[in-house]
Formats: C-alpha cells, structure tokens, sequence
C-alpha cells in the first residue's frame, strides 16, 4: 500500500474570496466522498484550508535564526488555489485516482492532484 | 534480414521485449528487469555466435536473464544501507531451479505480461513524450542512442526522461497490470497515440550509420501488429495498423529520385505504391468496419481517409466528397488545425478554388504555417490572381521548415 495526498485544487474566484471571514462549509458532496473513503479504509485524514487572502507567508534571510520576513498572503495572483488535502492509503496509483475522482473539486471546475507522500525513513 | 548478425540482434530484441515483460512482474520493477535483460542480451550476444541461436530463444535469455536479476540485487543489497535505500528494487525470494521452471509459462501468460508492460509504459500518468521514449526502450527494446537519434536530443536528456519516468512508475506505484473492459476506452487511446507518434514523429537521420538506422515506421507497424494479436478485434486497434499500412503503402513514390525531396501524394507515381499491403490494409479497415458497430474512432476515420486515397486510380479520380465528409467527422472529434487544413483542401477539389479560400481564410492560427500559405497559394493561382498567389508562396517558402520542402516550394514558384 502506499499513502498519496489529494490536494484540493478550487478556481479562486468561486472559493471563499467574498466573505474571506467566512467558516467553510463543505458541500455535501466532501462529505459523501470522506464517508465512503472512510469506510473504504481508504481516507487517512485530511483538513480544509482557509482562503489565500487568510494566508501568511514567511521567509528568513541569512540562514537559519536571520531575519523573519512576513508578508500577508500568497506570492501571486492563481487561478486556481490550495483549498484543502487528503491523505489516501491505495495499493497503486490506479486505485487512488479512482478515489480522487470521487472529490467533488475534481468536477467542478477545480481539480485533484495526486502526490506520493516520500515514507519516514526510520 | 539475410545478414546474420542483424538477424541475431533482430531475435535478441524481440525476444528480449517479452522477457522484460515478464521480469518485471516477477521482480515488481521495470529497471532492475531492463537491467537484467540488458546484460542477458549482451551475453547472447557473446555467446550464439559460436553456438547458434538456441531453439528457444525466449527461455534461453529468460533464465539468463532472471539469474542476473539475482546477482544485481545481491550486488545492491551488498551496498552501503543509504544507497539501498534509495534501490527502488523490491526483496526477492530465493534461487531455486523450481522457481526457474515455473517461469516458463505458457503463451497466454506471456501475452498477458506484455500486455501489462505495454499499458504501463503508456500509462496516461506519465508525460506523452516520457511514453513514447519508454515505450521503444522497453517495447521496440532500442538503446538510448538510438531514441535520442530519433527526436533529435541530445542523449543525456533522453537517458535522463528515461530515468524519470521510471521513476515515476516507481514511486506513484503506476500498477503493473491490464486495464479491465471498462477502463479500457480510456486507456487504449494513450497506447494507440504512442504507436502512432513512433510511426510519424520519429525520424532516422539520413545519413550515418545503415546498420543502425531504425526504421520507426516499420518499428510502429510492428508494435501495432503486436496489439492486434495482444487484443483481437479491437477495431481502434485494427484501424490503426490499416492506417499505417496505407502510408507505408505509398512510401516508395513518397520521395524523388534523390530521396530527399518529398513527392506530393497528388505528383506521386501509383504503380510505385505497394498495392499487396494496400489490399492487406483495406481488408483490416473492413473488419474494424465490422467490429465497430458503427461507431467510428479518430484512427478508424484517418485509414478511412487514408483509403479514398489509397483505392483512386489518380487524384482526379478520387472520391472528393467523401473525403470532405470524413474531415468534417473528424473534426467534430479531434478539432485541430491541421485537420482543418486538410479539410479546406479536399473542399477544393470538390467545390473548387473559392470555397477552397473562403475555408482557408476562415482557419484562424496558421498564419506561421508554411503549409497553409502554400494552399492558399494553390488556390489563388487556380482563381488567376497570380501575382497574390506568388506572394503566398514566397511567404510559404521563408517559413519553411526544412531544406527539401523549400525547394519543392521554390520550385513550385517558378512553374
């Protein structure tokens, strides 16, 4: 088996970019998706994200300890926006992107990228 | 083929093909089998010289092969635990003779295997042009010299596409096995798209080398005949190899007597077309017809086209409207310039010139197309406004790509 992460990927301009305060409620189709990964055994955990204009951005210049840079949102304007992840457990990537396909974004007009998680070494 | 080293390499690489196929469900990883097989070959290279090429060659580079497979992973698995760790090869079993046997299957499994390797290597989840070059290292079994040849790269960056889409079959866990029926429509097409862009996209350099010229539209046609036998009566299948038997068909009067420059299909020499492949063709089209149940696919459409052109005595003589209604069909499935292009032209030889320029002046995109302002160079001159048509065709001949095709244009010019 191996893990993969579902990125959530929605067209900025249908996200939450009018009331930005706003707390997401998911579709009824996220938690179709989430009850039947889970019975699956095929969701492994996964959050929501607030919208980019909620987002900080942070860079220290001169290596560690050096200056704290923070600017408020993200670097530049994107069609399409990091609204939440997955984690998929699924023996290949066929399986996964069976699953994938059942997130709503997928069919909505925002897309579901699939990307294998790089194991802990132990 | 009578030169024997040449048929020894041809056996090696055909063989070795669906050796790969089976070592890599075996050992669970397509490079620790390309390896093996790799060092398998040159062994057999070594060796059947002097004692012959064995009566099975196939089991011969098999358990050869199999057994390097081991001493590569007892190599590795002797290595530092940090580059290990990095091995993508899986743990495997102990070498038992038994082990060897039970891999010499029977015929059903080793289609199956190849079957597997081939919808791996044309796995949508892997870059089209990542597919084609794994596809003629694994498939066609050709070296990363000659691929990089192939689409003009230099070879580090070949090896280096090779190596990531391996990589990526690893580490995505791309599966190594056969789509089911219905998840078949969609996989097909990327197999298909790959044996076609082998047959179209890939080009042997001129001069170098002959004997290790590869001729990639023998090569294509010989992946298609492989998928006919792999997939019986899949008419997309069957109208994929009727469509690369079609041009094939015409290649001996496809160039001039220097062959270099290109002949125009309308210039071209038909007694010079190989009319016993063009019969095989017409005869695949028809059972793809018959499997299809009407319903047509992109493939099926382009050796439709390719026979209208193929069955006419001349150009006069072919059948224009016919042609004009299979692009219009083709363009309500694929779109595309090109396509598009094709379409306007055929309008001409069966409404004439002015709707032939109506259409072309209406295609938005190619302005940068030679072949476009060579058309509609042709149809201004049929229209008299000759001095427009010349202007056309110098524009045609400065954005030209290459060499034989600015002379014929140039040539064109002059008459």
């Amino acid at each position: 088996m191996a893990l993969y992460a579902a990125l959530v990927y929605l067209p900025a301009n249908e996200y939450w970019t009018d009331q930005p305060e706003q707390v997401h409620r998911p579709s009824d189709g996220y938690e179709v998706f989430a009850a039947e990964a889970g019975a699956a055994g095929v969701l492994q955990g996964g959050q929501g994200l607030y919208p980019p204009e909620m987002a900080t951005t942070i860079t220290v210049s001169g290596g560690k300890g050096g200056d704290v840079i923070v600017t408020d949102g993200p670097y530049a304007e994107a069609k399409e926006v990091l609204g939440g992840y997955f984690l998929l457990e699924a023996a290949d990537l066929d399986e996964a992107t069976k699953w994938a396909s059942q997130i709503p974004a997928s069919w909505t007009g925002g897309k579901v990228e699939l990307r294998p998680i790089v194991p802990m070494q132990e | 083929m009578t030169d024997p080293s040449r048929q020894l390499a041809e056996t090696i690489r055909v063989a070795g093909a669906s050796v790969l196929a089976t070592l890599t469900r075996t050992f669970g990883s397509l490079q620790l089998a390309e390896d093996a097989v790799q060092e398998a070959a040159l062994a057999a290279l070594r060796t059947w010289p002097a004692s012959g090429i064995p009566d099975d060659p196939r089991a011969w580079l098999l358990v050869t092969a199999r057994n390097k497979a081991y001493d590569i992973i007892r190599r590795e698995s002797a290595r530092p635990a940090k580059e290990a760790f990095a091995s993508d090869y899986h743990q495997v079993g102990p070498d038992t003779a038994e082990e060897a046997l039970s891999m010499l299957e029977p015929d059903s499994a080793v289609r199956d295997d190849m079957l597997r390797l081939i919808f791996t290597c044309c796995h949508p989840a892997l870059a089209p042009e990542a597919r084609v070059a794994l596809s003629l290292r694994t498939l066609a079994g050709l070296d990363v010299a000659a691929i990089a040849r192939a689409f003009g790269v230099p070879e580090p960056t070949m090896a280096k596409r090779l190596v990531r889409a391996r990589r990526k079959i690893a580490t995505a866990r791309i599966p190594y096995r056969v789509p089911d029926d219905a998840e078949l429509p969609e996989r097909l097409p990327a197999v298909l798209s790959v044996v076609y862009l082998i047959a179209t996209e890939a080009h042997s350099p001129s001069s170098g080398d002959v004997v290790t010229r590869i001729d990639y539209e023998q090569e294509a046609i010989r992946l298609a005949r492989l998928l006919c036998e792999l997939m019986p009566g899949e008419p997309e299948i069957l109208g994929l190899l009727a469509l690369l038997l079609f041009s094939f068909a015409r290649r001996p009067a496809r160039t001039g007597p220097d062959g270099s420059e290109p002949v125009l299909l309308r210039d071209q020499d038909r007694s010079r077309w190989d009319h016993e492949m063009i019969a095989e063709a017409c005869s695949l089209l028809a059972e793809a017809v018959r499997r299809s149940s009407g319903v047509a696919g992109p493939y099926q459409l382009q050796a439709h086209l390719s026979a209208c052109h193929s069955t006419a005595a001349s150009w006069e003589d072919t059948d224009w409207s016919r042609i004009v209604a299979l692009y219009e069909l083709l363009l309500m499935m694929t779109g595309g310039a090109a396509v598009l292009l094709n379409w306007a032209i055929a309008l001409g030889e069966a409404e004439g010139p002015g709707a032939m320029l109506t259409a072309l002046d209406r295609i938005a995109g190619l302005e940068a197309s030679h072949l476009w302002h060579a058309a509609r160079a042709d149809a201004l001159h049929k229209l008299g406004r000759g001095e427009e048509a010349a202007a056309a065709l110098r524009t045609a001949i400065d954005l030209a790509p290459t060499a034989p095709e600015r002379h014929m244009l140039t040539r064109r010019l002059a008459q």
